[in-house]
């Protein structure tokens, strides 16, 4: 279980303090499926980076399992077992799909194994496993090259942010398997930032995150009709997309 | 000839040889001759005045390779080689060569070898070299070598260098005339380290009609050490060329990467391509986010960089 107390990040414009979260309150109960989804700019990923420890938060704590880990930096958290795949992979010149999934399973495994996991995201393994991560794989092969290293490390905590951006369509149907597989076999908890109803659809939980501030949260059938502006309403201001 | 312990080691090292290679070689260690082999098709010969040697493959040799390391184990050793490699026509060969230096004492010790490639139409070869240098003498370990290249009409070399340990102080120099049709692939990969410095200077001439070559180097320069990298391509004819330097830096080090193109043709196509940074922060999170230390990371990183 993870329980975000009072958390508030800010960083120092030219001017002024910038506060991108201010006071956020949230539990992330164990084998818990919670999806986070707010408009543009509102501070789900900033979120996302301190929960993985790239931000420290200006104010606030992280509790994991009862454990204070607000001054734990990355590579301890990511041992505790948080894991996070961005909203933008990261490239890397020389280092190979093999490489990274290595990397992240921590021990090296067969190739075979490794596909298993490349497999999984919807990549014809041999064509891809001998690959650099480079500038050369397209949005949605590094997308999906990011899930499959969470996947690979299949730890307590898992962070994804958009991980169906770039996806087509016609994959984003086993994306969603994907996800529900990975819930069903390690029990631990998924976090997803998401602006998909698809993906909305599998949560148990849904917050809303907008102006660094939780504005909703709920369970999948109190908080989705509200945000598919069923209650009406300011329909010009609708972040939301139906896919 | 015998070889110890160490210059079994650094044989190793730059040749990945254990023991005696099959196929043509001449191994070379602390200035003498320590084995040489030539074969049906690969004639290897001393030069008469002793300053070197003749590799003499005949026309049409295919899938045969040539072995030609050098180790030094003994401080204060300088010496200057010169080996013409004569590649006849429509051959297809690996020349393996490479040169480690032990330096356990405090004198300097030098391996400067100067390789010329005569490459035959048609022909196709592969060389790869490799620079280490080991032992903790206050001496230097010095590698100065010279590559001279012609290659003549239709001919392909590909050219992998890689010095990553050791060495203190080298000085390149590749030069390459190409004819019609040639080309040239040169990979080239370096590490300094220490207060190291190295120089490597490029110089190649598109002659020939259609000839085309493409110089890539990556490099990484830590700690205090220092890195120049030159290359100037001239496209005298309807050609391609490309160059490209690479390079992360760590520390204090110095690099700079000095391109000079120049098209004597309207047909020539020659582009330059030069990045120096830093190890781009978000790699080294992303790999820390998977459980890797900070210094772990940034290994990684250069590894899979010049591999
Ligand atoms: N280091 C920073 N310095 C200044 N502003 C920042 C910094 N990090 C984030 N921000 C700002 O904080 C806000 C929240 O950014 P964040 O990336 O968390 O949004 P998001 O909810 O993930 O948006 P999106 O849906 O577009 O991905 C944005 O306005 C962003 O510009
Ligand atoms: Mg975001």
């Amino acid at each position: 279980m993870l329980e975000l107390k009072n958390i508030s990040f800010e960083v120092s414009g030219e001017t002024d303090e910038k506060e991108i979260l201010k006071d956020i309150n949230l539990v992330i109960e164990d084998n818990q499926f919670i999806v986070i989804t707010g408009p543009n700019g509102g501070g789900k990923s900033t979120l996302a980076r301190v929960i993985a420890g790239i931000e420290r938060p200006t104010s606030g704590q992280l509790i994991l399992d009862g454990e204070d880990i607000t001054e734990l930096n990355v590579t301890e958290r990511a041992k505790k077992g948080i894991s996070f795949a961005f909203q933008q992979p990261v490239r890397f010149k020389g280092v190979t799909v093999l490489d990274l999934i290595r990397l992240s399973v921590g021990e090296k495994i067969s190739v075979a194994g490794a596909c298993e996991y490349l497999s999984e995201v919807g990549l014809c393994a041999k064509d891809y496993i001998n690959r650099e991560v480079n500038a050369s794989l397209s949005g949605g092969e590094l997308k999906r090259i990011e899930i499959a290293t969470v996947l690979a490390r299949g730890t307590k905590m898992s962070v994804f942010d958009e991980p169906e951006a770039g996806i087509d369509l016609w994959s984003f149907g086993n994306l969603i398997k994907v996800f529900e597989k990975m819930h069903d076999s390690i029990h631990g908890s998924i976090m997803i930032i998401s602006h998909q109803e698809r993906i909305l659809n599998i949560a148990d939980k849904i917050v809303v995150i907008a102006k660094g501030h939780v504005t909703a949260q709920g369970k999948k059938d109190e908080i989705l009709p509200e945000l598919l502006g069923n209650a009406g309403g300011a329909a010009s201001c609708k972040y939301y997309q139906n896919s | 000839m015998e070889l110890d312990a160490i210059q079994q080691q650094l044989l190793e090292a730059v040749a990945g040889l254990h023991r005696i290679p099959t196929g043509a070689y001449n191994i070379r260690a602390n200035g003498k001759s320590a084995g040489r082999n030539s074969t049906e098709h690969i004639d290897i010969v001393p030069k008469e005045d002793g300053s070197g040697i003749d590799i003499i493959i005949k026309p049409g040799t295919k899938n045969e390779s040539v072995h030609m390391p050098v180790v030094l184990s003994q401080t204060g050793l300088t010496e200057v080689v010169y080996n013409d490699f004569h590649i006849g026509d429509d051959c297809d060969v690996t020349i393996i060569a490479g040169c480690g230096i032990h330096n356990g004492g405090d004198a300097s010790s030098r391996h400067d070898g100067i390789h010329r490639f005569f490459v035959g139409k048609n022909a196709k070869i592969k060389y790869v070299e490799k620079h280490y240098g080991s032992g903790d003498g206050k001496g230097e370990r010095i590698m100065n070598p010279q590559t001279i290249v012609e290659i003549d009409e239709g001919g392909y070399m590909e050219m992998d260098t890689v010095q990553i340990k050791g060495v203190d102080s080298t000085d390149r120099k590749t030069e390459a005339v190409l004819k019609a049709g040639a080309k040239l692939v040169v990979m080239e990969r370096l590490m300094t380290h220490g207060t190291q410095s190295a120089v490597s200077e490029f110089k190649v001439d598109l002659e020939g009609e259609d000839s085309g070559a493409n110089i890539v180097s990556r490099s990484v320069a830590r700690d205090e050490s220092s890195q120049v990298f030159i290359s100037k391509i001239n496209g005298n004819n309807k050609c391609s060329g490309h160059s490209e330097c690479d390079a992360i830096i760590m520390g204090n080090a110095k690099i700079s990467a000095i391109p000079e193109i120049t098209a004597n043709n309207p047909d020539s196509a020659l582009i330059h391509e030069a990045a120096i940074g830093k190890i781009a922060g978000d790699q080294i999170i992303k790999l820390m986010t998977l459980g890797l230390t900070e210094a772990e990371a940034e290994e990684q990183i250069v590894n899979g960089f010049l591999k």
